[in-house]
């Protein structure tokens, strides 16, 4: 089976206030339409370990591989265009930029990518909408939907360039069980029926329990 | 690779829905660049009229017969005393004549020359008027009168009558207004002046002269050349001064070094002698553009301190278009190109006050007896300040724009995402 994301000896430190192995040694690897949860106690170290995974903090050692390209040691020019491409993010919060509509956000990593003409993006964006049941929702401004909604909003946004793997920061933890219930959902789904590879952070045992596999964290270190 | 559309939309987005800030911002650079091009108009404007009210009746290069000492006085040349070190007391002035030897050939000459415009003869010399009993001292020049107005305006400086007039009366005068006021004499007049020899003319009035100088109309009064010859019973080539006017200033220096040397006569080209003026000049353009830079960096300020606030506002946006792809460049960018939009729309704006502005000065009003010539305000209409006025509100925004952005570009997602 082809492996998507792969960490091989992942180290990190926080410098400020003192020095402090925060990730020590990790290693593992997700494959092609894996759907992976990581556990663990505030403060051991799995948001960090996820933004290390999703290029957007890139100071640490130990090597990081996507599609089997080592990433670790790229420009941030270079690795904001993978994360453009190959990486979809959603967040505990609903970062959505509230003065655009709904499409507008959707649409903007792919005009950003700038693949395809306008138009093409426009019909994508309307069919992520779709699949997660709020295309209706399409000409609304940003900061006009529901918390649930802004969730699938975002979900849809992080699906508009077809990437190689989904990242979630506890994007569950800010909804109320039903809306989690549904976002679980639609994961599952796209890891079901689009092969896709998800890898999202989580305090929530019953979303944990329902994925592939659980990776828990203590104190920095993968236990298992 | 920068997606300039999606940059651009983004900074549109962010300014429409903040309008009243950046509205506000662009008021800061359009009334900057509307008072600079108002006052930079006005200002050279004005400049321009002080400098053509000396310049435009000043000829380049003045030629004439100095009284001076000679240089070389004999005990000089004597050879006994070569090696001695000689101490002469009370040297006296050279006699020499008046009159510009052979002025008609080196008028000529001149004349043949491609970069003179024209030269020509004046004869000056002391008169009195006389009205009853009082005789009030005074100078008369002899001139050719059109040639005059067509070299150094002369025209501009006539309030009553005209050059061609003049030319026409054999014993015309042109009679400072300040003496014609003093002896209440007007044109049709008749004025009897007495040369310092004794001998008394009659003239008739033909027109007033103001110069705008009170002193010098209360003495000066002009004449034909031949009037002033057959007054001082002098012959037609008796000439005391040549006036030269050039096409090209700049070479007023050189050619009257030539013609000291060529001629021995003195030859005093116009910026030697008005070097006040060039000064003058300077340093209110540099008052006029200290006041417009010291603007221009206010609304710097004012563009600098909105978009700190909005890239504080737009913390969470940044770090969403960070963390879906964008790079630190084109959030940069993202907030330039919004510094520059409001640069570009307020400095056009400015540049617009600027011109309805100063049309409305030119319009107002302006008399003064010193200025026979202008009626409203001097303005300065150059596309050249327009053009450096856009260039400099772009470079002003630019850096007002440039220190915000860069710490947009510097904003670590991360913390922005996890700080929530």
């Amino acid at each position: 089976m082809k492996t998507v994301l792969e960490a091989k000896n992942i180290n990190k430190y926080f410098k400020k206030p003192v020095l402090f192995h925060v990730l020590k040694d990790i290693n593992f690897k997700i494959n092609e339409g894996e759907f992976v949860s990581i556990m663990g106690k505030s403060g051991c170290g799995k948001s960090t370990l996820l933004y290390i995974l999703s290029t957007m903090d890139s100071d640490y050692e130990g090597d990081l591989y996507l599609n089997d390209d080592l990433l670790t040691g790229d420009s941030r020019n270079k690795l904001s265009y993978v994360r453009n491409k190959h990486i979809g993010f959603v967040f505990q919060f609903h970062y959505l930029l509230s003065e655009f509509t709904v499409l507008e956000n959707v649409m903007l990593p792919a005009k950003k990518l700038g693949e395809k003409s306008v138009k093409e993006i426009e019909k994508n964006a309307l069919e992520k909408l779709s699949i997660l049941n709020i295309e209706h929702l399409a000409h609304k401004k940003a900061s006009q939907v529901s918390g649930g909604e802004k969730q699938r909003v975002a979900i849809a946004r992080a699906l508009i360039n077809n990437p190689s793997i989904i990242m979630g920061d506890e994007p569950t933890g800010n909804l109320d069980s039903h809306n989690a219930d549904n976002v679980f959902n639609i994961f599952k789904k796209l890891s079901v029926e689009e092969n896709l590879s998800l890898l999202i952070v989580t305090h929530d045992e019953d979303f944990a329990n329902r994925t592939d596999r659980i990776i828990t964290m203590e104190d920095g270190r993968i236990i298992s | 690779m920068v997606n300039w559309t999606i940059i651009l939309n983004i900074a549109k987005t962010h300014l429409l829905t903040k309008f009243k800030q950046t509205a506000i911002a662009a008021l800061g650079v359009t009334f900057g660049i509307g008072a600079y091009i108002t006052l930079v108009s006005f200002m050279t404007g004005l400049n321009a009229m002080l400098d053509d009210l000396i310049l435009n009746q000043t000829p380049h290069i003045h030629i004439y017969n100095e009284i001076e000492p000679s240089k070389k006085q004999p005990v000089d040349v004597y050879d006994a005393f070569k090696n001695s070190f000689n101490v002469v007391h009370s040297i006296k002035p050279k006699l020499s004549q008046k009159k510009i030897h052979n002025a008609l050939p080196i008028i000529h000459f001149l004349n043949e020359k491609e970069e003179v415009k024209g030269a020509i003869p004046q004869i000056k010399t002391q008169i009195f008027y006389i009205s009853g009993s009082i005789e009030i001292a005074g100078n008369i020049t002899g001139i050719q009168p059109v040639e005059e107005a067509r070299l150094f305006n002369f025209r501009d400086y006539i309030i009553e009558g005209a050059p061609e007039k003049l030319k026409n009366t054999d014993n015309g005068i042109l009679l400072g207004s300040g003496i014609a006021k003093k002896m209440s004499l007007h044109v049709g007049d008749r004025v009897q002046i007495s040369t310092i020899n004794g001998d008394i003319f009659p003239l008739r009035i033909v027109g007033i002269y103001q110069s705008g100088v009170a002193d010098i109309d209360a003495i000066q009064s002009f004449v034909n050349l031949k009037t002033v010859q057959r007054i001082l019973g002098e012959a037609e080539n008796y000439i005391t001064d040549i006036n030269v006017k050039l096409f090209d200033i700049d070479k007023a220096l050189p050619l009257s070094k030539k013609i000291e040397q060529q001629f021995h006569l003195t030859a005093i080209d116009i910026n030697t002698a008005n070097a006040q003026f060039e000064t003058g000049t300077t340093i209110r353009n540099l008052i006029t553009y200290a006041v417009s830079v010291t603007l221009l960096i206010v609304a710097g300020f004012g563009i600098y301190n909105i978009l700190n606030m909005l890239i504080y506002e737009k913390m969470n946006d940044i770090a969403i278009l960070k963390a879906i792809g964008f790079s630190g460049k084109d959030v940069q960018y993202i907030f330039m190109s919004q510094a520059m939009i409001i640069g570009i729309v307020g400095g056009v704006l400015g540049l617009l006050i600027g011109l309805i502005f100063t049309n409305i000065i030119s319009t107002i009003p302006f008399k003064t007896e010193a200025l026979p010539t202008v009626e409203t305000y001097p303005i300065n209409f150059n596309g050249w300040f327009y053009i450096i006025g856009i260039v400099f509100a772009m470079i002003s925004t630019f850096f007002a724009g440039y220190l915000p952005s860069q710490k947009a570009k510097k904003i670590d997602p991360v913390k922005i995402i996890r700080g929530q």
